[in-house]
């Protein structure tokens, strides 16, 4: 076994997901059988090579700090699933 | 010829002549969409008021005599490019009623060239599969044979224009999500350079592999249509600082001192016997138009899946953590607490693939296995790139499947993610090495299913796959056929 139900639990709370007990029984086999699958990747000796980030040498994108048109605060607020007309509302946080 | 059989090419000359008008062309689609949009189920939206006011606008620019090649042509767009005030799904509840409040610097492009948008289509959730039966809303079939799959993600683009209700659209590659819906559609796709076109407002999968590419019925009409989306973009810093060639100009016959690569790992167990011999006759036809063939090696071939379940999985989890409910997007708002309200809102909105995915990269990325997976991928990720810039010494493009087998039935792979992630083998290793791919047709089976031909390029040779691509398209000379829909 690749990974145990326990597990899959915790990486779910990382993720922030609810799983039902049939959806944590099925994907724990599946997330096993591709665990087991990209184990693969230990026959390939990686000592000393880098690991990639980029497809080709680019250097840092900078551009100048000025400041440009942005969205109105309305435009901004129409798709919040809940709002005020000034922010985004959510339950409690303290 | 009714107007929407034409392509853009040969649209764009006649509207260009005067004997037909984009409004004309623009109906002719939507009735046609109208007609066979039931049983191919392309799209997710039409949006016929605004697509013939874009008409009428593109003919008045035409009659002024300063018309770009795409102005007043009809497309598609992937439900995962932003369309300022039209609903942008990305093919999940997630985004069911999301409407975006600007433009994706592509569609910006086309629509500043005076092209006219018809609609969005359907895909996987998130971009996420091989066949668009992920997509929450509509599953789109391959115009060819009613109830088998289009491909994925990009279905709905592939199945829209293979099915004649458009002559081009937009798509989006990760994995193989516009090069294997074209081959299993029998149309024509490219996955650009990584950087060659601005990925501003596309929704993100996974950021280091994402492209953006057009989808069109032959190789002189994709030319045209990344000729208008490709360049710098600001708002993108992963797009490249650099001149963009005019790719319908490498459109020329002859092949002499072009050295095209037979990958021989792309020949392998697994592939099917009638996609084999299709691909075999395309490297004849290449061979026959002057192009020197020569055998290389790719010998990681067989690792790229696993690379890329990691790699693309774990950028996943990271850019989906966005779903909070908070700014955009589903939310269950019955619940009373913040961790309730992030659980329920992406339990809920989001599919099981999605799920599955963002599980995968979590973990991968988590405490005490990052090294293990994470890393240990993008090491291996070094030695593919590797060996295609070792191929790419030897020759200038190569040549192979796109996918190992013709398009299968709807429902038969989706019990085994594993099996599913297999039929992207051949593409996967295009976007880990950041290079140019394009599906050119290259036949039927004898069941009567398209069957794709791969071209892969160095990194912004599109000019050469242009070149191969075209040479193998003429050379085929496949008969016109048409898919039987109505």
């Amino acid at each position: 076994m690749k990974i145990t139900k326990e597990e899959v639990e915790r990486v779910a709370h990382l993720a922030r997901l609810n799983l039902s007990a049939q959806e944590l029984e099925t994907i724990t086999g599946q997330l096993d059988t591709i665990l087991s699958y990209v184990a693969k990747l230990d026959e390939l000796d990686t000592a000393g090579v880098q690991a990639m980030t980029h497809a080709f040498s680019v250097s840092n994108a900078f551009r100048e700090d000025r400041v440009t048109d942005s969205l109105a605060r309305q435009e901004a607020l129409a798709n919040g699933p809940c709002q005020n007309g000034e922010a985004f509302v959510v339950p409690r946080i303290i | 010829m009714n107007p929407y059989e034409l392509t853009i090419a040969q649209a764009s000359g006649q509207l260009a002549a005067g004997s037909l008008s984009s409004r004309e062309l623009t109906q002719s689609c939507l009735d046609r969409i109208e007609a066979v949009d039931d049983k191919v189920k392309a799209f997710l939206v039409v949006t016929p008021e605004q697509a013939l006011v874009q008409a009428d606008e593109a003919d008045t620019i035409r009659a002024r005599g300063d018309a770009q090649p795409l102005c007043g042509i009809p497309l598609s767009m992937k439900d995962l490019l932003c369309t300022k005030g039209i609903v942008t799904t990305c093919g999940s509840r997630m985004l069911e009623h999301f409407v975006p409040p600007y433009d994706a610097t592509v569609v910006e492009k086309l629509k500043g060239q005076g092209a006219v948008i018809l609609g969005k289509v359907a895909m996987d959730e998130f971009a996420m599969g091989s066949t668009s039966e992920n997509c929450a809303f509509r599953v789109p079939e391959n115009p060819w044979k009613l109830g088998f799959v289009s491909g994925g993600s990009s279905g709905g683009s592939a199945a829209s224009v293979a099915a004649l209700e458009c002559p081009g659209s937009l798509g989006s590659d990760t994995g193989g999500s516009i090069r294997q819906p074209a081959s299993l559609c029998g149309i024509v796709g490219i996955k650009p350079t990584y950087g060659l076109v601005s990925r501003y407002g596309l929704v993100a999968f996974a950021s280091s592999l994402d492209q953006v590419g057009p989808l069109t019925r032959d190789v002189t009409d994709c030319a045209l249509m990344l000729n208008a989306i490709s360049g710098y973009d600001p708002k993108d810093s992963t797009s490249v600082r650099q001149e963009v060639p005019d790719f319908s100009s490498s459109l020329t016959k002859g092949l002499q001192g072009v050295r095209v690569g037979v990958p021989r790992e792309y020949f392998g167990e697994g592939l099917d016997p009638e996609v084999r011999e299709v691909v075999t006759h395309g490297i004849e036809v290449l061979r026959d138009a002057g192009a020197e063939i020569i055998e290389v090696s790719l010998p990681r071939t067989d690792y790229c899946v696993a690379v890329y379940y990691l790699i693309a999985t774990a950028e996943a989890s990271s850019n989906l953590a966005r779903y909070d409910g908070v700014s955009y997007g589903f939310r269950d708002l019955e619940v009373k607490t913040l961790m309730e309200m992030y659980k329920e809102t992406r339990s809920q909105g989001f599919g099981a693939e999605v799920k599955r995915r963002i599980l995968i990269g979590t973990y991968a990325l988590s405490a005490g296995y990052y090294d293990a997976y994470y890393k240990k991928a993008s090491q291996v990720r070094t030695l593919i790139l590797g060996d295609f810039n070792r191929a790419f010494e030897q020759c200038d493009v190569l040549i192979s499947p796109v996918v190992p087998t013709p398009a299968w039935k709807l429902g038969e792979k989706t019990e085994n993610p594993l099996a599913m992630y297999l039929s992207d083998v051949l593409t996967i290793s295009a976007n880990l090495a950041g290079i140019p791919g394009i599906s050119v047709p290259g036949g039927f089976s004898r069941d009567g299913l398209p069957i794709g031909i791969q071209l892969q390029g160095a990194h912004f040779r599109e000019d050469s796959l242009f070149k191969v691509a075209y040479n193998l398209e003429q050379g085929l000379n496949l008969p016109p056929q048409r898919p039987g829909i109505a």
